[in-house]
């Protein structure tokens, strides 16, 4: 085949296509020396893109602590690892598949979930946990429930595949994600501490590997390629989103971990965004090697396929690994057994180049320190989002409506119709299923437990960014201490629109300090991370969502805390103080149909004393009944615990605050439990002694739910079945 | 008690399954890899849950037609206690090994929770350790578990004691909501539900275990 044919003018509208700047082009120039062939622009355009070089963001990105003694690995590998003792270390990270998704959801979906297996089972790890977080637009708007149908299947069908149970995660509704839904999946795995695999290459002349799934011509990027242009044949183009498949998936897990099992791997690294080139430059970088690769010898599904095409294709299912020399025919052996394609591919050299070859010939030849080191990075301009005033929101017409409303409406419904199209008990060791405040996975042959949560509260972060980026980041560490673990670190998911207005740009520095901050009040770093930009249709931005992912460890499983009522008699106890914060609450939002004032303010002191309090009682075997107050507040959490008991409750709430603003309001560092009278009175002695607000509000019983003696009073089946109807009805309904 | 664990490409509750058997026997089973034509002697030989070969194909129609289940068939047709879960049911379906065939459940969906079975027969190598009618409760995990058979052959099942847990309510159209079904002999029961993930309380239940417990009292 003669590549020439395909060689085009490198011309200032085929720099835009690859979504260069004028600007970076001189920059490729310099590097290079002369101008670039197609395939290397196609390279460089990669590689400088958002998704691979985080121009916009790293220097934002790096204000995020990072450190603890428990992390093993912070950000800048495959996923982040922290220690949990015992030898024993978790390894975990969070990513977005947005706009693959919005376009075919099942397949963005399902390889969002095998894309972020590959990032943590590459380190050395079995997965052991899928989590997951979801936003999509408007219930009424006319893709939302195909939408949500194809990615709740995607999620399942690759996970349920693998057999990696799907424990948990949130979705919610709002129509800023009409036209760009965000699709964001989590992965957790379990490694030992003194295992781990690290993608720096090393060795010169050492073989590098390519294993898994044949490269075809799926996923090239075609977001900025129009490739109409391209070639002249038609028939080469393919849609963008790659097609997932889940079983070569789970062989490839069994194969690395088994070869994992021996010392021939010098360094692994999956091939994710950017494939091929991304993987080898990125472990030419970290190792300060180059790497010479023969293209002719990379396994290929489709015929004729161009360097351009090998290099940017996203075929799923395929790693890269440096191997010690004479370890190949061993680790051959292993992917034959699991009928995987192995091919040596190339090899490491001193040149510090990435160098192509293809039909005997060098085709492309970068320096990788040009690739890397040498993507631009911006500080683009920022503004700050205008702090909103507190204000009065008024009460409802009728507070019995306004529960069922919310409790019953698309936000608060139970997820059940999402859940239980997840296999969320393979592996057995799931000990606390989805539905609850953090989901508890045993660690496979011991009493530990790692609880996992993820969060965020949009709303909130478009209101005031920097409480809302404060909130997301409280919220994970309240639900996981919620079920008596100690939560240890975060990955995030920062979604945004687009970097190149002030005012997006201005959400995205704002909510990153109040990450910042509340990461550092509460010992609780970021190890992994994603960011995603330009989530954007039409000039209108999604709500600024810098999802969280946080895991922590329960140190004897066997003392943990759920959210059912467990027990008739038992006292409801609040933890924190009412303020009847009203400002962007999801009261105001569905019941008044208004966004508007500040949102509640995150005192992460206050956080970290109720949160250390609440966890002691857990921990101690004292409380096994414990749920957050967040969306919807008290009277949400009320009902899920009752709900979830079948077991209902009367609540008493004194009068200097407005009742609806008690009910409603989302003050933040605050938790119900439930306990046996004589167990509570001990638990308020002991939390006045320790100077956290605490109130006895009620007693568990009966079946409804009550509050103040009629200002609420709402059968307990009445509301189960609106709180477990609105989705699958919606999603029964046509449009 | 000696077991075996089949382990074909794509199973995924092999080990929750050789946990399961461990816990209840005592004793870790032998993990049989699909390509082995043979393997040694056992009391007890369990198809694991899973999606072996992707359920490409159909699924259980693959690994059916492997090297290893020449050896499985010869030893159930034996008389060897054999269990298969899930995938495991469907494939012993596609080897010939049950009656009827696992169809795509009714709402289309995959569906994961614990539902309500009857045990309708309590004395087989498999039940008895439960009480006849007990009622247990025990997760599903499928996409294909509507359980189809012809009118004749219904009706032989259910004469001849051949259903042995019912759901008590119908989670995927399986026909006389068929949980788990035997062969004439009774030595051979194909289920969907996943008893040994209900082994452990910490997870929820035990009512899988007696399932275990049976197979391990019959071995004697």
């Amino acid at each position: 085949m003669d590549i020439n044919k395909y060689e085009r003018e490198i011309t200032p509208d085929v720099v835009a296509e690859h979504g260069l700047t004028e600007d970076e082009y001189q920059r490729i120039l310099g590097a290079l020396g002369r101008a670039p062939n197609m395939t290397e622009l196609g390279i460089y355009s990669v590689m400088w893109s958002e998704h691979c070089s985080y121009k916009s963001s790293k220097i934002h990105l790096k204000k995020l602590p990072t450190e603890a003694p428990w992390v093993i690995c912070g950000p800048g590998e495959n996923a982040g690892i922290i220690d949990i003792e015992d030898g024993d270390a978790i390894i975990f990270k969070m990513e977005s598949h947005n706009h693959p998704s919005y376009i075919e959801p099942y397949q963005g979906a399902a390889t969002g979930v095998g894309g972020i297996l590959r990032d943590v089972f590459t380190m050395g790890a079995r997965p052991i946990a899928n989590m997951n977080a979801l936003r999509f637009g408007s219930p009424d708007h006319p893709k939302t429930r195909h939408l949500l149908a194809g990615v709740v299947e995607g999620i399942g069908g690759y996970g349920n595949c693998v057999g990696v149970p799907t424990v948990g995660g949130e979705t919610n509704f709002d129509p800023s994600y009409n036209g760009n839904i965000l699709v964001n999946a989590m992965n957790v795995g379990l490694a030992k501490a003194d295992n781990i695999f690290y993608s720096a290459a090393a060795g010169v002349g050492n073989p590098v590997v390519y294993v898994g799934s044949k490269t075809g011509r799926d996923g090239i990027h075609g977001a900025t390629m129009a490739s109409a242009e391209f070639t002249e044949d038609s028939e080469e183009k393919r849609p963008t989103v790659q097609v997932g498949d889940p079983f070569t998936e789970k062989l490839l897990i069994e194969a690395c971990l088994e070869l994992m099992a021996t010392d021939a791997i010098v360094a692994i690294q999956d091939m994710g965004a950017a494939g091929l080139t991304s993987s080898s430059v990125e472990m030419a970088s970290k190792g300060g090697v180059g790497f010479l690769l023969d293209l002719d010898k990379v396994p290929q599904r489709e015929e004729d396929m161009l360097p351009y095409e090998m290099c940017l294709s996203e075929s799923q299912e395929r790693m890269l690994m440096v191997l010690k020399p004479g370890r190949e025919a061993e680790a051959e052996a292993i992917f034959k057994k699991w009928e995987l394609d192995f091919a040596v591919i190339g090899e490491i050299t001193t040149t510090g180049h990435l160098q192509l070859k293809f039909g005997g010939e060098i085709v492309g030849d970068m320096p990788i320190d040009s690739l890397v080191d040498d993507a631009p990075e911006y500080d683009r301009p920022h503004t700050a989002t205008p702090k909103r005033d507190n204000i009065d929101v008024p009460a409802p017409d009728d507070m019995n409506a306004a529960v069922m409303k919310l409790i019953g409406g698309p936000n608060l419904c139970s997820r059940r119709w999402i859940w239980e199209q997840y296999d969320h008990m393979v592996m057995a060791d799931t000990q606390q299923r989805p539905g609850g405040d953090a989901a508890v996975v045993r660690i496979h042959g011991t009493n530990k437990a790692i609880a996992i949560s993820t969060d965020v509260t949009p709303r909130y972060c478009f209101a005031d960014p920097v409480e809302g980026g404060k909130q997301a980041v409280a919220e994970t560490w309240r639900n996981i201490t919620a079920v008596g673990a100690t939560p240890l670190a975060i990955t995030n998911c920062l979604n945004f629109g687009n970097p190149e207005r002030p005012e997006i740009m201005g959400q995205f520095v704002g909510c990153l300090e109040g990450l910042g901050e509340a990461c550092r009040a509460l010992d609780y770093p970021v190890v992994s991370g994603n960011v995603s930009l330009y989530n954007e249709t039409n000039g209108t931005g999604i709500l600024p969502t810098p999802a969280i992912g946080g895991v922590g460890l329960l140190k004897d499983s066997s003392k943990t805390a759920s959210v059912p009522f467990k027990r008739d008699g038992d006292m409801i106890i609040l933890i924190g103080e009412i303020k009847g914060e009203l400002g962007a609450s999801l009261y105001q939002r569905e019941i008044l149909g208004e966004d508007a004032g500040a949102p509640p303010r995150v005192d992460l002191a206050v956080e970290r004393k109720n949160g250390d309090f609440v966890r002691g009682l857990i921990q101690s075997g004292a409380v096994d009944t414990c749920h957050d107050i967040s969306d919807g507040g008290l009277i949400a959490a009320i009902a899920d615990m009752a709900i979830a008991g079948s077991n209902g409750a009367s609540i008493t709430l004194e009068a200097a605050i407005p009742i609806h603003a008690s009910l409603f309001g989302e003050d933040q560092a605050r938790y119900l439990i439930a306990a046996p009278a004589e167990a509570a009175n001990d638990i308020i002695q002991k939390a006045e002694a320790a100077g956290v607000i605490v109130a006895s509000i009620g007693m568990v019983g009966g079946d409804k739910i009550t509050v103040n003696a009629g200002v609420v009073e709402l059968g307990l089946d009445a509301v189960r079945t609106r709180h477990e109807g609105w989705m699958p009805n919606y999603m029964k309904a046509a449009n | 008690m000696k077991s075996a664990v089949i382990v074909f490409p794509g199973s995924n509750c092999d080990r929750d399954m050789a946990v399961a058997i461990e816990q209840v026997t005592g004793s870790k089973p032998l993990m049989v890899w699909h390509q082995e034509h043979d393997f040694p002697s056992v009391d007890f030989i369990a198809l694991p849950g899973g999606f072996s070969y992707g359920d490409y194909l159909r699924c259980g129609a693959i690994s059916a037609r492997s090297h290893v289940m020449d050896a499985v068939v010869k030893r159930a047709e034996a008389g060897v206690p054999t269990l298969g879960v899930c995938n495991g049911f469907q494939i012993l379906t596609e080897a010939g090994l049950l009656r009827g065939a696992l169809m795509r459940n009714a709402q289309l969906k995959f569906v994961c929770r614990d539902v309500t079975l009857k045990v309708e027969n309590a004395d087989t190598s498999f039940t008895n350790s439960y009480n006849a009618d007990q009622e247990i409760t025990i997760p599903v995990a499928h996409h294909d578990g509507n359980y189809f058979v012809d009118d004749e052959t219904l009706a032989r099942l259910e004469g001849d004691g051949q259903v042995v847990f019912r759901y008590s309510e119908n989670i995927n159209g399986s026909r006389n909501n068929i949980a788990g079904v035997t062969n004439a002999k009774g030595n051979i029961l194909g289920m969907m539900p996943h008893p040994e993930r209900l082994v452990d309380p910490a997870l929820g239940g035990k009512d899988g275990r007696a399932l275990f417990e049976s197979v391990l009292a019959s071995i004697g």
